[in-house]
This record gives C-alpha cells, structure tokens and sequence, in this order.
C-alpha cells in the first residue's frame, strides 16, 4: 500500500505503484478481449502514412475531433455583453448546462444563463408556454435589464417563431411591454459559434435601432463622433477588449464596445457574486446607430452583423483578429482615419518595443514550421504573425472556416515568401491535422486545449493559444490583439520554443553541451 | 464552529423553514406552488425527505440539470473504451461532452480505445430537412475503414434525430449484420425526453440490455474459467480512478472482478457480467436499471455499496462479503485490519482541521448521500443536500440512512435558491459542479466540485480517502479566504445565524 496521510498519492502518482498496474494488466488481460498488441502496433503506424491521410481526407460524413461549438454557445457569450442581460435559450435545458459549463471552464468564472426547458410535450405542442412561463421567472428571479434570447436546435426544428411568442408572452404579461427582449435564431446545425455570436449581436442592435419588434419607432441616425468596437467570439476578450479601451483612451476617440463582456468574465472574488458586472448599456447599444464607424476585430463573427450596420449609413471596416506588428499598424490607422485622431507617440513606443522584441528573438523563430487551427479570424491573425516573424504556418486548419476564408488565407500566403508552402483547410477537422502533423510534420503547433492529445499523439510541441483553453489558467487575461498583445504571443511562443530546446538538451553527460543559460 | 452544535435543532429547523419560505417569495405565485414542493426541511423518522422529485424544471429558472443525452452518452455509454460512441445530430452537445468528466481509461486512444475522441455527425441543415440515416450509414462505414480496431459502435440521439424521425435502429440492424454481427448500439437519448439526465441514463440501460444482453443467453459459456467469487462493479464512471481504486479493494478480499461499468469498461465486460455471481452497485441512480433486469433474467443478485470514507466502506466490505462463503468474510475483515493505520493516519491529521466543519451539498443521483459519511468521518457535518436528477428512492434512501435531523432539502435547486441557502447559512463549504464552483468562491466560500474532484481524485476506496480528506482541508484552510477582504473593507459581518 503506497498511500500515507503524510504523503498523500493522487492519480497522479498512485496508478504507477505496482498494485495498481498488475491489477490494471489483469484487467485488461482476463477481461477486456484486447487487440493484440501487434495489430494495435501496426494500425498505430499505418494511422501515420500517406495512405491513411489518404483516406482520412477522403472522409464525407464522419467528423472527429472538430474544432467548433454550436451556434447558441456565441449567441449566449455574445448576450452577456450587455449590461445586466441575462441570456435566455429557448430549448431544452441541457444545452444551456454545457454553454454555462464550457464558458466556466474556459474563464474559471460563473456563467449565467436560463433556458425555457422544453420537454417532449413541447416538442410536440411547440414551446410557447415554456416562454410565458419562462420569460415570467427569469424577469422575478433575476431581475435583468434585458433578456436576450436565442434558440437551440430543438426549438428550430419544430419551428418556434421566437417574435411571435415574445410579443405573446408580453400580451400574457410575462415582461412589462416594454421590456427589453432581442431574439435571434440560431440553430445548431447552421455554422458555428460564431454564426451564434453574430446572429445574436445582429438581433440585439436590429432590436435598439429598428423599433423595438415593431413596438417603438425605429431610430434616426444622428451621426456623431464615436466609434463602435465589436470584439467577436474570442477566449482572450477579458484581456483584449480591455487593451482596445486603453488603446482607445490613449488616442483620446470616443467609443462603444458593443457586447463588452470582458468585466462579466472577470469579476473579483471579495464576498460578493455579481451575476451581472460590465457590460455595454442598453442606452450606449441603442445610441450606437449614431456613430461614425463600426470596427469588427473578426470579420467572419460578423457576416451579417456588419452589413446590418453599414445599411444604418455607417461606415463599417472589418480586421482579422490583429496580432502583430502589421496587423495592429493596420488597425490604428483605421481608427486614426476615421476618428481624425492622431497616433500617439506612446503607441508608437510600443510599437517599436515590439519590434525590439522580435528584433531580438526571430533568431529562434525564422524558418520554424508551424500548425494552426481555430476560428477562421484567429487563424488568420495568428499566421499573419508568424509570417511577420520569418516562420512558416504550414498547416492553417479552421472547422468552421469556409471557402473564401480558404481564399483569404491562401491570398496571405501568397504575400509572405514564407508562405510560399502553406496551405489553408477549411471545414477538416483535428483528426484531419493528425494525419498533417504526421505526413508532413512542423515544429510547433498553436492551437486549443483539445490540441494536447495532438502533442501527444504526433509529438508536436502544442502553443495554447485558442478556445477553449481548460487546462491553462488565466491566459483570457492577457490582451493577444495591440502592440502588447503582441508582445505576449511572442513571449508564449518563445517560451515554448525554449522549452524544447532545454527538454531536448538535458541529459547530462550526453546532450546538455546545449543545455545554455545564456540565449 | 458548527451552526447544528450551537443552536438546538428546533432552532435550524425553524430557521430553515423561514428560509424556503423567503426564497419562495420571489417567484411568480405559480412557480412558488411549484417549487416548494421540492424544498422542505427534513424530519427525523420519516421515510423520504418530504420532498418531490424528477419532475420537470420550472422555464426560465436556472436549473443545474443536464439531458438525456448528458446521461447516456456522458455517464453510462461514453467511458465504454474500445466502443466509439457517435453524438449523432449538430456538433454541440458532442463537443461540450468531450473529454469533461474525466473517465480514466488505459489504452491506445485513436487505435483501440477511444473515449476522449469526439466523433459527430455534425449534422447540416440538409440533414435536417432530408433526414440523417444515410449518412450516418456512411459514417459507420468510414469509422470502419479509419479506426478498424474499435470492438462496437454505439449511436447517441441528439434532439433533433427523434424530431426528425431517423431511423436509427434500422441502421444500426444493418450495419450489424453488413459487418457480422458487429454490436452498434442505437441508443435514443434525444435531450428533451424526460426531466434530466436521469432518463438517459434508463435509456442507456435499456440499450445494454436490448442491444448487448440479448446477444447473451442465460446458458451462453463465459470467454474465461468461472469461479465462485466473480463480481461486476455497476456504476462507477472512473472519476478520477475512482473504479480503480474500489477495485482493489474487492480483489484484495479475495473477489475477482469480471467486469467494471462503465469507466474503464469494455464491450467484453458488458457482455460478461451476466456470468456474475454478484453485482455490486455504486451508482444507484444510474445503474440499477440494468442490475434488476440482471436478477430477473439471469437470476443474479445486487447490492448496493458506499466506498466514501472508511465508516461507509467497512460497512459496504461487509455487505458484499455477506453474499459470500468465509474465506470472503475474512477477506473483508483482513482488508479492514490492512487499511486500519492508513484510516487514523488520515484521521488523526486532518480531523482536528475540519472538526465541526459543516457542508452544503448538490450534485447529481448518488453524492448528495453518499459523501455525507466521508464528511462525517473526518467530523464534519452535511447541513443541507439535495439531487440534480434523484427520484423518490434516491431521498428514501437519504433520509433513512444518511441526512440528521432538521438537513435542509432541495430537489433541483434553482441557482437563485442555492445562492439564497448558502448565504444565509454559511456553511464552511460547499460541494457541487463547475457552474455552481465559481459563484460561491466569489461569496468567499470555500467550494469543491464534487462531480469531477475539482481535477483531483480518486475519491473512492481507503486510497481515495485519503485524497478527499486532504482536498478538503486544503479548500477549507486555505489562507486565501482570510483575503477576500480588503483590509479597509474588512469590516466583521455578523454571522446571521450562528450563536458563537
């Protein structure tokens, strides 16, 4: 027996004594009819070649591994960016356990969120009582501001209308009239996240600015000078949204995040829990028809968000994801043109720390081969940024990337003569990556959480940069998008890339001549 | 010190119900009916807990329920290692499921063992209007071509397949007989059937037997020697290791486990339970299903065992080897003797840290109860408890073995109620899921996850114990509670209730 009070083994340590690992063989050998290890041997290698990446490629119908959540998960994430807003998921509860489970897990915080809780009766009735009643609790219990609603595919399979059945329940007395209750569709089976995250960002400002469902009169545009900021779905929004705001005030612009989550998914831990914190007022999301320009840091979190916009009569430009230098000149100059703001020197400081920071470091990276997947605009900024330091993002993989983001990111590597061997894969998934990482391998890979049993599987070194990230703390607290975020992709990649080179270097007496303390 | 030892019971009584009358306040009149059917305080002597369960969650509230889906896929079926289980519908639920409950499992993942592997049919809108057998025809066949080590298949419904009507058990015939007899398990556990997870895990049950156990006839011979002490452990999901460490356990008493469900688990040792002498039952809730179709058909019994804190585990060593000759018996008592100094050691160090310590609980159909002895050991006391998806047998159970006199009762706690409880009665700590995890760590309150041990474990067993205790002590002492104060803000709240 290994185990002690003083020295206490948990899973960690305790399998491995003996015991446990005879008991384990006994098990597997008397019991679990296993393959031969032979056979488990050769479909383990035969997994690695061209033939099987063949094959795996070929694949139709089966998805392993995707790197992509459903459609209500952005609508919930988007919602909780306004103020005191409580998301509501017309549907079945269960969905809504894993939205608030899979965001807890991500930011190590609560996440607040109801659903309708529909049962078979309502799939075969149609859910209309479930919002009545729903709608009539959450507005006692939890007293929001607004309550933003959005559908699971449930709901959109038997085809509730989500305007009818809000106008209904107010008519029933559920919410005051007057009540604030944007809606958005967002069916499952359509997209991903972030055609969720857009849907519902799209139905929260057709809400403000286009008469309230038909219950208020739609809203002038009188121009003014603010600048609307739109963050997109994204696991780093805590730190990034408020970069931008510092960014912002540096320049001296008027603005409006539109669904700034960042406060909600950062609350402090003082004896008080604050199911609502931050978020941008209903009076700042109404308002923002007025403004000058909408800037989206991910074009594809907001396909229909933007041109929604721009037909309110403003102008509307869209990034992708900016990490780096380039990227980030890039979108200050947009908000120096419009905003008629200049510069300022400070910015511009740090602009040159962080090309002091890759002046010093691109010796390590110049020439690495990496692998990227994630959110279409995640991709796209991440391997910008790699092109910029001399590396070459040889595999850029996005589940819920499609077609013109293949364009788009093939357009990129066709810029960078380090592009020169990439390729784009919209639409695979990450057990499409394992067959890239083995038929033509990187030195690193960027990507999620999920990417681990990658690392494990191909022995590529895994960079966490992603959604979700379950299994590193508090990384969503440092902004990735700026001059500084810059700075801190730069530091997770070196970091990284030191790393290996210690782990590969640190057998004395045989390899450590490498193992330096000076680089 | 604890509240139960400084005020008389009819006092937390009284205070207790004042509470269930407080938060009912805040609801529409008719959700107030509704839910104060669910809370009560509870009475010693009565047979339940007085309160109603497995019904529908109230729209609109924040219930810490899952579906059917969670139940089937997530609990029973989803560790079942050299399977894959296909979330069959829109990406989503597959993706949410994926990797979160830390079934521990030893094997080749991607080769011969599949379990933190996330396959879906990612159903498309076509799929939706045409319908998706067809495709998942395909699926079955390119799981066959890329992952030809995998021993079966199982087919978990997500929502829209019954909506949609798909018909999967068609499919599943099929593909079976296309690929000789191979076991492809359609299991529907669409997520709106039933109140919870409760009824998937049924369902899941229901799969075992119809797709699995109809392959095994009563008189069919098992694949290895029988002998008069082989056993199966029923619903232990390998948390942590926890079935590992449970195992030891029976083997170390002279029993030779057969076949472990569903963590770590095996189609082999599906099929080979019904040639049990005696199934041992963790998980109440979400196995007994299986366990009573077992004593009816193939005539063998079950019982049901607590391997949480050394009081329980004497008492389950005991229960098991009652069902068995004298060498068991001193099996048992020789186990019991081993683990004896590891039980004081652990007892000695940390019982003087949590002594008077007391809980609230909530979490999903065997832990409300189960925990209560292992925190009874270490001399801390449970003060309120409650199910996510328990039925009326689950609170019989609770009253009648577990809860003490005036323990607050919530059936499917609201998040609200939960918030409301807690603040009022200040327990040391609370134990229940990562939704609930962060809330109360915000109020200040020490808090461990008690579906997946907050990343530790296992907590099952004499080794387990060991973990739980010291998991404990660290969440409860852990200096940063005495920060969560400024030191300019920190102005001594009264404690509301306690007569300190």
């Amino acid at each position: 027996m290994a185990q002690s009070a003083e020295h206490v083994l948990d899973h960690f340590e305790l399998f491995r004594g003996p015991e446990y690992q005879q008991m384990l063989a006994n098990k597997k050998k008397m019991f679990e009819n296993p393959r031969d290890p032979a056979e488990v041997e050769r479909i383990r290698e035969w997994a690695k070649t061209p033939e099987y990446r063949e094959k795996n490629f070929a694949r139709e119908a089966l998805t392993v591994n995707p790197a992509k959540a459903c459609q209500p998960l952005g609508a919930v994430f988007a919602s909780v960016g306004f103020e005191a807003t409580l998301p509501f998921v017309h549907g079945s509860q269960g969905c809504v356990a894993y939205y608030r489970s899979h965001l807890s897990r991500h930011f190590k915080e609560p996440s607040s969120c109801v659903s309708s809780s529909m049962t078979e009766d309502a799939a075969v009735f149609g859910g209309l009582n479930n919002m009545i009643d729903g709608l009539a609790n959450s507005y006692n219990m939890y007293k929001p501001k607004m309550i933003a609603v959005s559908t699971t595919c449930m709901a959109e399979v038997i085809g509730d209308d989500l305007n009818a059945f809000i106008k209904t329940s107010k008519e029933k007395g559920s919410v005051p009239t007057d009540f604030d209750v944007p809606f958005a569709h967002t069916p499952a089976f359509v997209g991903s996240h972030v055609t969720g995250y857009d849907n519902a960002l799209k139905g929260i400002l057709e809400h403000f600015w286009d008469g309230k469902a038909g219950t208020a009169a739609k809203l002038e545009r009188a121009p003014d000078k603010k600048i609307n900021l739109i963050g997109g779905f994204d696991g780093y929004t805590v730190g990034n949204i408020r970069e931008i705001k510092r960014i912002f005030e540096l320049m001296g612009i008027q603005y409006t995040i539109l669904a700034d989550n960042s406060d909600v998914f950062d609350t402090p831990t003082d004896g008080e829990f604050r199911m609502y914190d931050g978020g941008t007022t209903l009076e700042d999301a109404a308002n923002a028809v007025h403004a000058k320009a909408t800037i989206s840091m991910q074009q594809w979190c907001t396909e229909k968000t933007l041109p929604f916009i721009a037909d309110h009569g403003q102008e509307v430009v869209a990034f992708n994801y900016p990490v780096g230098v380039s990227a980030t000149d890039e979108f200050l100059m947009a908000l120096s043109r419009i905003s008629g703001k200049d510069i300022p020197e400070e910015l511009a400081r740090e602009r040159g720390r962080l090309v002091d920071a890759m002046v010093d470091s691109s010796a390590h990276i110049h020439g690495k081969k990496f692998a990227i997947y994630g959110d279409p605009d995640l991709c796209y900024g991440l391997a910008a940024f790699l092109l910029e330091l001399g590396a070459e993002p040889i595999h850029v993989l996005s589940t819920n990337g499609n077609k013109a983001w293949e364009e788009k990111m093939q357009a990129l590597f066709g810029s960078s003569p380090f592009g020169q061997n990439c390729h784009a894969y919209p639409g695979r998934d990450l057990w499409h990556m394992r067959s890239l990482l083995f038929t033509e391998p990187v030195d690193f890979l960027v990507g999620n959480t999920y990417g681990k049993y990658l690392e494990r599987d191909t022995g590529t070194p895994l960079i966490r940069i992603g959604f979700p990230i379950f299994d590193r703390h508090h990384h969503h607290r440092s902004p990735v998008w700026g001059y500084q975020g810059g700075m801190n992709v730069l530091v997770k990649i070196l970091d990284k890339i030191f790393d290996e080179i210690d782990k590969k270097t640190n057998i004395a007496g045989k390899t450590d001549y490498s193992f330096d303390i000076i680089r | 010190m604890s509240l139960a030892t400084t005020q008389s019971i009819a006092e937390i009584k009284a205070r207790n119900k004042e509470l269930i009358q407080e938060v009912l306040k805040v609801y529409p009149e008719k959700t107030a009916k509704r839910r104060a059917k669910h809370l009560n305080v509870h009475e010693v002597g009565k047979s339940d807990c007085g309160v109603k369960s497995n019904l529908k969650s109230i729209p609109g509230v924040m219930t810490i329920r899952g579906c059917a889906y969670a139940g089937s896929k997530g609990v029973v079926w989803g560790p079942i290692k050299d399977m894959i289980h296909i979330s069959h519908g829109p990406v989503g639920c597959g993706q949410y499921s994926w990797g979160s409950r830390r079934n521990y499992y030893v094997g080749t993942t991607g080769i011969d063992s599949f379990v933190t592997l996330q396959f879906t049919s990612d159903f498309q809108e076509k799929d939706i209007v045409f319908g998706g057998d067809k495709k998942l025809v395909k699926i079955i066949d390119e799981i066959q071509e890329l992952f030809p080590l995998n021993n079966g298949i199982t087919i978990q419904s997500e929502c829209p397949i019954g909506l949609i009507g798909d018909d999967i058990e068609a499919v599943s015939r099929a593909k079976s007989k296309e690929y000789g007899g191979k076991t492809i398990v359609p299991v529907r556990c669409e997520g709106f059937r039933g109140v919870s997870q409760s009824l998937g895990h049924h369902i899941a049950n229901d799969a075992v037997r119809d797709w699995v156990f109809d392959k095994v006839t009563p008189e069919s011979k098992p694949t290895f020697e029988p002998t008069p002490y082989d056993v199966a452990i029923i619903g232990d999901y390998n948390i942590g290791g926890d079935a590992w460490s449970s195992r030891i356990l029976l083997e170390e008493m002279g029993l030779r486990v057969i076949a472990q469900w569903s963590g770590d688990g095996s189609l082999a040792e599906l099929e080979a339970t019904p040639k049990a002498k005696l199934n041992v039952l963790h998980c109440y809730r979400s196995m007994n299903y299986i366990s009573r179709h077992m004593e009816e058909k193939f005539g063998i019994p079950w019982c049901e065992y607590n391997f949480f804190g050394p009081s329980k585990i004497v008492e389950s060593l005991r229960k098991i080897a009652g069902y068995f000759d004298d060498k068991i018996k001193e099996g048992a008592e020789r186990v019991i003797a081993k683990y004896q100094p590891l039980v004081d050691a652990v007892i000695a160090k940390y019982r003087p840290r949590l002594e008077g310590k007391s809980v609230m609980l909530f979490v999903g159909g065997l832990r409300p109860r189960h925990v209560i002895g292992a925190y009874e050991d270490l001399g801390m006391e449970v003060v309120g408890t409650g199910y996510e998806f328990g039925h009326n047998d689950d609170y019989q159970r609770t009253a009648q073995h577990y809860v003490k006199d005036g323990t607050l009762i919530y059936d499917d706690v609201t998040g609200y109620e939960f918030e409301r409880f807690v603040e009022k009665v200040q327990p040391d700590l609370v134990g229940s899921g990562i939704k609930e995890k962060y809330v109360f760590q915000k109020m200040g309150v020490p808090f461990r996850q008690m579906h997946s041990w907050d990343y530790s474990g296992p907590y099952h067993g004499y080794d387990g114990f060991a973990i739980f205790a010291r998991d404990m002590d660290m969440a409860i002492n852990s200096p940063i509670w005495k920060k969560t104060k400024a030191p300019w803000k920190d102005v001594p709240k009264p404690k509301l209730l306690a007569a300190e």
